[in-house]
């Protein structure tokens, strides 16, 4: 409860903090309008303004003050405009709709998601093959360890390109950045999730004359599980960004990944905002998600706190 | 076709290699712990070298690892250049000060409870967030040079830093604070000596965690938008002209920074942290 307190008002301070942020922001561009509608403006001509601080033309400016947060295309948005915005595109749109942001953040997830199975599915066998044999382990983890602390992400374009030139489109291109984002985070950490079990277990297993396979099924991998899930946390989210910045250089007409771009492209900021905020909402949702499956499957495994 | 087959014959050589070092009498030595891996990866060129010409894959497609050699070699004047503009000014600069922000933001955090409640689940929140989507409104705010590059480095490495930090200051225990009581030490003698050397193991974790972010977002913002250089917007181009040979070489570029950044990191902690029980032994 008193944690609640505190989050609500940190958040509060936040958006306080935004709308005061957009005045700044935006005062050149109201100022601008207001001359030209006929309103009177210190000091007169665009000119005489660029040379002054943006805070010197809101002091002298006082009543463009509310026009700063609802100007059509500002430099910063201010919050009621991009929830107004996300209202109107996912609630009062149909969801088929090509301007609905359900649609493009459905188009998003599915990549997602789908690059996410292949991922982790990829993954947790690789583990495997790692906790069970010496040579996969010394060959591939110092590589899968080294592959975390570079961009692979810079490798995006190209896969979507070539991809596409071998006649792969739609989906699977941005499925397979998704896959190869989360591969890695699950591979290291499931590694080491089945070797979490400690010697005296595994000793304990031997001595119950337990078989190899016995001994993964009922101890490894039960005992990898903390760990899968930490890393499944964090993969969900590279897969995320995978889906959101393949869909940048092809040029896609739909996704959360082309609603930014456009938006960037025709100066729409409220689009991108909002945008960015169902890209957020979405990321919060899966972390979630997972949060939940995570803390049941604990529980029910006897592990849960 | 004797490509392919050659291929697979040397996939088998190099694999039995591996398999004799690493059940063999000397696997636990420091020589054979770096030979194996380093045989693997000289098998995996080795044999995308033959696949793509034994196969007869169109190069334009899939350059082989010499055409990216020979291609590395040829441009080292326009990788530096883009390394400069991507890395030096964009990734490190928004390195720095994101890592001084979240820093100092932690300390102030860390001296209130209350905002230590509300603002670390926030914190939490947005490191999980895909937070590069806010590449193109930095582009437009800060122009299209290195300094929205390194605005969306900022962004993206300030939170698991404040994160870390903020965990890691709440590292010691009751006991040893009530230790520096006793002793009357002021409230930034304890800091320095106690908490600050504790919390460290905790913030170099996050440090590390944002090499890598930070150059993920350098790179991905420039295709929202970028001055003629800078590693990202070669990569677009490249790929718009097909000549990916430079994309793989900037790729290598890219790794081979990510990988010296996060060494340099992973070096000063093996300095600050040498007492720590996972620095020792």
């Amino acid at each position: 409860m008193k944690s609640l307190i505190a989050v609500l008002t940190v958040i509060g301070v936040l958006v306080v903090i935004w709308y005061a942020a957009c005045v700044p922001m935006n005062i050149k561009g109201v100022l601008t309008e207001a001359e030209r509608a006929g309103a009177v403006v210190e000091p007169e001509g665009a000119r005489e303004r660029r040379n002054l601080g943006a805070f010197g033309l809101v002091a002298g400016n006082g009543f463009a003050i509310p026009a700063t947060w609802a100007q059509a295309r500002p430099r910063l948005p201010a919050p009621h405009q991009v929830a107004i915005e996300l209202w109107q595109t996912t609630v009062m749109k149909k969801i088929t709709s090509k301007r609905s942001l359900v649609h493009h953040a459905w188009v998003t997830l599915s990549a997602t998601l789908l690059g996410f199975g292949i991922g982790t599915g990829l993954g947790i066998l690789l583990a495997v093959g790692v906790v069970h044999s010496r040579v996969m382990d010394m060959s591939v983890m110092p590589w899968a360890i080294v592959s975390q602390t570079i961009p692979i992400i810079a490798l995006a374009p190209m896969i979507i390109v070539v991809l596409y030139s071998i006649g792969v489109q739609g989906v699977l291109p941005k499925a397979v950045i998704s896959a190869y984002l989360s591969f890695f985070p699950v591979v290291v950490g499931m590694v080491k999730g089945l070797r979490s079990p400690d010697m005296m277990q595994l000793d304990l297993l031997a001595t119950y004359h337990a078989s190899k396979p016995q001994g993964f099924w009922k101890l490894r991998l039960p005992a990898s599980m903390p760990y899968l899930f930490t890393s499944l946390k964090i993969g969900v989210a590279a897969s995320l960004v995978g889906a959101i910045v393949g869909e940048l250089p092809t040029g896609a007409v739909a996704g959360l990944g082309a609603r930014l771009l456009a938006g960037s492209y025709y100066g729409q900021t409220v689009q991108i905002w909002s945008a960015l905020f169902m890209a957020a909402i979405l990321a919060a949702c899966l972390v979630g998600l997972l949060g939940v499956i995570e803390r049941v499957t604990l529980k029910r495994m006897g592990m849960g706190s | 076709m004797v490509m392919v087959v050659f291929a697979f014959v040397l996939w088998a050589l190099g694999w039995f290699v591996n398999v004799r070092l690493a059940e063999g009498a000397a696997a636990r030595t420091v020589g054979v712990r770096l030979l194996v891996p380093v045989i693997f990866g000289v098998t995996i060129l080795a044999m995308w070298e033959l696949l793509v010409r034994g196969l007869n894959v169109p190069l334009v497609i899939l350059p082989t690892p010499s055409m990216i050699a020979v291609r590395f070699s040829e441009s080292t004047s326009i990788l530096w250049v883009d390394f400069v503009q991507t890395i030096l000014k964009g990734a490190l600069s928004g390195y720095v000060m994101g890592a001084l922000a979240a820093f100092g933001t932690a300390i102030l955090v860390d001296r209130s409870d209350f905002l230590r409640r509300g603002l670390l689940p926030v914190g939490n929140f947005m490191a999980a967030l895909p937070i590069v989507g806010t590449a193109p409104i930095l582009v437009m705010w800060f122009g299209f040079d290195w300094h929205s590059k390194a605005a969306v480095v900022v962004v993206m490495v300030f939170f698991p830093i404040l994160v870390n930090t903020v965990a890691g200051l709440r590292e010691t225990s009751l006991m040893q604070r009530d230790l520096m009581q006793t002793y009357a030490a002021s409230y930034w003698q304890g800091f320095f000596k106690l908490r600050l050397p504790a919390a460290m193991p905790f913030v170099f974790n996050g440090l590390k965690i944002a090499t890598t972010l930070s150059l993920v977002g350098a790179i991905v913002a420039e295709f929202f938008g970028s001055p003629t250089v800078g590693m990202g917007f070669r990569i677009s181009t490249s790929v718009g002209q097909l000549s990916l040979d430079m994309v793989w070489a900037e790729i290598v570029v890219a790794a081979l920074a990510g990988s010296a950044f996060y060494g340099l990191v992973a070096i000063s902690e093996k300095i600050v942290t040498f007492w720590h029980p996972s620095q020792r032994g």
